[in-house]
């Protein structure tokens, strides 16, 4: 199974395996990785499953979908690496992926 | 519906002829007894037309999914206050208000980007002591052994100081903050808080000067993290007209005070009337996590938001049609039992508490949610450490309305 670390803000690190398919949020969630709220359970909604993800890993995650962008645009401390966890969705080609946390979800 | 308050409502929401159901009417809430119907329409008909009410023709959206699917088609179904905005209610066209919660993407997203600071996470940080300092001074203040009006003392009390901590506002003048809100949402009735539209452009007029004031101030000094200092000098809010500030004063006093005053209200009551529930939490302090979002569920302190179609559009299987009113009802998807389980009952340890639409969802999606929560968890854990119990002791009053949805009496003795 692929697998995601996790890297809170504190620099706690929880590598967990996410099977393909399931979205990099679910993987934080199913596995109590604290640091990800998911309020709207994955429907791009809400915007507190925000991560940045791991610049070597930018180019494999895809590109940011119109409604992410705009509710990223809300998110505290949004960056350009800046990602709503439920919008990407685990392959064999991310095995290794490695997110970092925001301070606090919003 | 008009239905007398001392009606079997279970029977009468069983009997109606499905087309005279009408969910919007004020007294369902006041009375406290809007549960069985809209409990048939999420049955029966989820998205239901109501040809008729006092508020015009709509669309009522009851289930959880359907809400979210609407929320989330926010370039179909319009928020902007020239159509009538974000309540059932249509003011007179002349008289409606802009403000960023009842506009449209670009527009919405720059101004709510000005004030957004306000919640990030440095700064609640900051504030969570200013809150603890100010709980500790209300709760302590409160008398033992005797009855007293919990939402004045406790709930309009916390929310109005909180308040005028985020515009830095005038602390001896705070009850106008909490009077404006009051104003901004009744319904205009005789013998009610506002009797007529121009009775309430009179309170709007005095809180627009007494704002005007604080923005001049602010405007001519350096940036400071308060609202208003934000408002005067970011970009896409330093040339906003009187009537777009005012607008935009409006939603955040109303939005900082109504919804967490009823929450904090409803905590209470719903903590009287489930007693396991409050000895659960008193056995294990650290429930107030998962019993806040819960208690802002149960209560959902804004029964709806509503939007009017610009655009066609299908909402479970019903057809809607370009200006349609269309009103998302919060409160019904919050006991939508497909989304929510036993979404009747108060449970504080459910394992996914925030899965409700209090706050709404989407672009529109409350700003202060995390500070909502942070002052009734605050309140809380105070609580928790200073009384044995909190006793309701005679029926709380609620208000009449179909958007607010709250108490403005809670009689409560705490134990000598």
């Amino acid at each position: 199974m692929p697998q995601v670390t996790y890297i809170e803000h504190d620099g706690n690190e929880h590598r967990v395996e996410v099977e393909d398919g399931l979205s990099v949020m679910r993987g934080a969630v199913d596995n109590g990785v604290p640091g990800i709220d998911a309020d709207c359970g994955g429907q791009c909604a809400c915007a507190t499953c925000h991560v940045f993800v791991d610049e070597a890993w930018l180019a494999r995650t895809g590109d940011k979908g119109e409604q992410e962008e705009s509710m990223l645009s809300f998110a505290a401390a949004a960056q350009p690496n800046s990602r709503l966890s439920c919008q990407i969705e685990m392959t064999a080609d991310l095995d290794g992926l490695v997110v970092r946390l925001p301070e606090a979800q919003h | 519906m008009n239905a007398p308050v001392n009606m079997d409502h279970e029977a009468l929401a069983r009997s109606l002829p499905l087309d005279k159901l009408d969910v919007s009417d004020p007294a369902l809430f006041r009375d406290d007894v809007w549960m069985p119907y809209f409990s048939r329409l999420r049955r029966e008909d989820p998205v239901h037309w109501t040809a008729e009410s006092m508020f015009g023709p709509h669309w009522s959206i009851t289930k959880y999914n359907d809400i979210m699917k609407a929320e989330l088609a926010h370039k179909a179904l319009s928020s902007d206050s020239s159509l009538g905005g974000i309540t059932i209610r249509d003011r007179p066209a002349d008289l409606r208000l802009p403000m960023f919660i009842a506009m449209d993407p670009p527009q919405h997203d720059e101004q709510r980007k000005a004030v957004q600071p306000i919640v990030a996470p440095g700064n609640l940080a900051k504030l969570e002591g200013i809150i603890r300092e100010r709980v500790v001074r209300i709760l302590d203040g409160l008398p033992r052994g005797e009855t007293f009006n919990w939402v004045d003392r406790v709930s309009i009390e916390l929310t109005v100081q909180m308040l005028a901590t985020l515009f830095d506002f005038p602390f001896e003048d705070r009850r106008k903050l909490s009077h404006w809100s009051d104003c901004a949402t009744a319904f205009p009735m005789p013998g009610g808080l506002i009797e007529t539209e121009e009775q309430r452009e009179g309170v709007f007029a005095e809180c627009l000067a007494y704002f005007t004031n604080l923005w001049n101030e602010r405007v001519n000094a350096d940036p400071r993290p308060d609202l208003i200092s934000m408002l005067a000098h970011a970009e896409a809010t330093r040339n906003m007209t009187p009537r777009e500030f005012l607008g935009n004063l409006i939603l955040l006093i109303v939005g900082g005070n109504d919804t967490t005053r009823n929450s904090i209200s409803g905590g209470v009551l719903f903590l009287h009337q489930n007693p396991a529930e409050f000895a659960k939490l008193r056995a294990n302090p650290a429930l107030v996590e998962s019993m806040v979002p819960e208690i802002i569920r149960y209560q959902t302190p804004l029964a709806h938001m509503r939007r009017t179609a610009v655009a066609d559009t299908e909402i479970g299987g019903k057809r809607i049609r370009e200006g349609d009113k269309v009103v998302m009802w919060y409160i019904s998807g919050n006991r939508d039992e497909e989304a929510i389980e036993e979404p009747d009952r108060f449970i504080i340890d459910r394992k996914r508490p925030r899965q409700h639409l209090s706050f709404g969802f989407g672009v529109h999606r409350c700003v202060g949610n995390r500070l909502a929560e942070m002052q009734l968890k605050i309140l809380w854990e105070e609580i928790l450490q200073r009384f044995p119990k909190i006793e309701v002791v005679g029926e709380p009053k609620r208000i009449y309305s179909a958007f607010v949805h709250g108490i403005t009496d809670l009689p409560v003795r705490i134990p000598a």
